[in-house]
């Protein structure tokens, strides 16, 4: 990628200007999942609700930070040969971990994940920041990567879950917004906007409107930032 | 017309470029060139004189689509009649006068809410783009009413047709770029969103759920043949369905079904007009419908359960296979463009279409999904024929 960095002055604040980019980038302008469309496979299965985009997007990121840290550590070491198992090795060791601390204390969550936190080993974010940054850079400009691209995966998990979870269920991290669709003696339609005739969209929890909302947000993205539209 | 011609070139300067009202330009040209043949022509290179444009197409296409809008009005009112008196051997020709008004009741605000949410889309983006209207919604508009059942909620129209208008043409380039048929997309989308709105024995009939009569459903001839695979058929065999639904019924159109569609005589008329014309495909149209009679036949063939026994001309009299084959495959932006390829386009279309509904119980309409499906197939058909073509060409170029 482009924000690799080779060899830098000595001494260099914590927070310079340069590590701030490398966390505000991928927010925004360079995010992993908008404009380098990467990780869009997760991105459709489990945003159906808010509360398992958020655990997602955690996961991801605990795995990309430690994972950048542990692989800028050792870059030095790694025979270019063999990354790619010194690699998975890691991110595998790091997704265990995460799913076994998910099984243990957020049981429900875990289980509508289901396979999709083991996929985390396959997310092409965390394998594209171990080749492109964190084996060619410090450990700190590293971990501030994983910062910067971990955050902007789980925030726009979390942004197509809103969308997806409150048109399609009508509720926003479990809560109910727009009244009950469960029918009540009293009301045949349930309550709330319910009651007047509105029905939850269907199509918002199926994989392909989740599609549909990314490719909107990345219209959107690319109407607001014109250096983003590909030229052919 | 001199009166109303003078007013327009009055008001012309004002929307021109410069002008004050510049902004709203492209509304101006669009109500404008509906009613008047619009002044600019082409300047060089070879071109045909023909006061026949985009939108005098789609005004005869609009004109093919009457008979079935006209006699779908009807059919609504007749069926709403039935629902509320719980009879369905009621009189259908009867009462005329009070079902075209029933009708017109259901079917008019569906009409207004697709051109509505649709032409104030095209608005937008046509002003912002600052193009003129596209024209290609004049038709759509009118199709989106009449592929949907009877009791479908306004709200849902209004969303399918903006999902359908935005999602479907305008992220594409608007007009004559789209890769789906805009109004069975908008229809899919109802279709996955609010299946509960869009199938099952409920929707067929304006205001069936309302319905006192006790064992009275509102269910339609083809969800009846899909319950031929699932443990509790509504009919015991094919004869007491052939019994309850004939073979003229169906072709007349005195069932229930989507609005415009059930009707396959009206249909035929649109599609004379569409052939006389010379808008309409008939190598696509012909060969939807062989396609279809065609997997009937191996339907039959094959055997299994009683649905797939159905006879093959009831295939194409029953849903909206017939609408479907004139009106939607026929679609020239998003159906194959060379001879060869507009043939096998709707012949798989037409297959698939009845491949989908005696296979699977879910879907128990499958025209739609095969027309859409053929839809985004139509360029590889298209390369794949010109591909060919180069090749024999080539070899003859060698051989002399």
């Amino acid at each position: 990628m482009s924000e690799e960095v080779k060899s830098k002055a000595p001494k260099e604040p914590l927070f310079s200007k340069k590590n701030k980019k490398l966390v505000t980038d991928p927010l925004m302008d360079n995010n992993p999942v908008t404009v380098q469309v990467l990780g869009i496979c997760s991105a459709l299965a489990i945003t159906v609700q808010v509360e398992q985009g958020v655990v997602m997007g955690a996961a991801v990121l605990f795995v990309l930070v430690l994972g950048n840290l542990i692989i800028s550590l050792l870059r030095n070491l790694i025979p270019s040969r063999i990354r790619i198992i010194v690699q998975l090795v890691v991110v595998a060791a790091l997704v265990i971990i995460v799913n076994e601390v998910l099984k243990a204390f957020l049981p429900d969550v875990s289980e509508k994940l289901s396979v999709f936190v083991g996929l985390i080993i396959t997310n092409c974010i965390i394998m594209g920041r171990f080749e492109a940054f964190a084996m060619a850079n410090k450990p700190w400009p590293s971990v501030m990567d994983g910062i910067g691209n971990g955050l902007g995966y789980a925030g726009l998990l979390i942004l197509v879950a809103v969308f997806r979870e409150f048109f399609g269920s009508g509720s926003l991290y479990g809560i109910p917004i727009l009244g009950s669709p469960i029918p009540t003696p009293d009301s045949p339609l349930g309550s709330g906007l319910y009651e007047m005739g509105y029905m939850n969209n269907n199509m918002m929890i199926l994989p392909p409107m989740a599609l549909i909302i990314v490719g909107i947000i990345i219209w959107v993205q690319r109407i607001r930032n014109k250096d983003l539209v590909e030229t052919h | 017309m001199k009166f109303l011609e003078n007013i327009v070139h009055k008001m012309e300067p004002k929307f021109a470029k410069g002008g004050k009202l510049e902004k709203w330009n492209p509304i101006f040209e669009s109500f404008t060139t509906l009613v008047f043949t619009p002044a600019h022509v082409t300047s060089k290179g070879t071109h045909i004189r023909d006061g026949v444009d985009l939108k005098r197409t789609m005004m005869t296409v609009i004109i093919a689509l009457l008979p079935c809008l006209l006699f779908g009005i009807y059919n609504t009112g007749h069926w709403e009649m039935v629902a509320a008196a719980g009879d369905r051997s009621l009189d259908f020709w009867s009462n005329g006068g009070d079902k075209m008004i029933a009708g017109l009741i259901v079917v008019l605000p569906l009409i207004v809410v697709s051109y509505g949410v649709g032409l104030t889309i095209e608005f937008i983006f046509g002003m912002k783009n600052g193009h003129s209207l596209h024209e290609g919604f004049l038709v759509s508009g009118l199709l989106i009413p009449l592929i949907m059942p009877a009791d479908v909620p306004l709200w849902m129209v209004g969303v399918a047709t903006a999902f359908a208008v935005i999602i479907g043409k305008e992220i594409f380039g608007g007009t004559g770029m789209n890769i789906l048929n805009v109004a069975l997309l908008s229809r899919a989308f109802l279709f996955f969103a609010y299946p509960t709105s869009m199938s099952g024995d409920k929707v067929w009939m304006a205001g069936v759920e309302n319905t006192n009569v006790t064992g009275f459903t509102g269910s339609t001839a083809l969800g009846d043949l899909a319950s031929f695979m699932s443990e509790k058929p509504v009919f015991e065999n094919l004869e007491t369905f052939t019994n309850n639904y004939s073979l003229s019924d169906s072709i007349f159109g005195y069932i229930p079904g989507s609005i415009g569609e059930t009707s396959m005589i009206a249909v035929l008329i649109g599609a004379a007009i569409l052939l006389i014309t010379g808008i309409g495909s008939l190598r696509i149209m012909a060969s939807f419908f062989a396609g279809g009679l065609l997997m009937g036949l191996l339907m039959n063939v094959v055997g299994g359960n009683d649905y797939i026994m159905l006879p093959p001309l009831y295939h194409i009299a029953l849903g909206g296979f017939a609408f479907g084959a004139v009106f939607m495959a026929t679609d020239p932006v998003t159906a194959s463009q060379t001879a060869t390829g507009k043939i096998i386009y709707g012949l798989v279309g037409g297959m698939l279409a009845i491949l989908i509904r005696v296979l699977n119980p879910a879907y128990p309409e499958g025209v739609m999904l095969a027309i859409l499906f053929m839809n985004v197939m139509a360029p590889i058909i298209d390369h794949y024929v010109v591909q060919s073509n180069i090749k024999r060409r080539l070899k003859r170029l060698k051989t002399t």
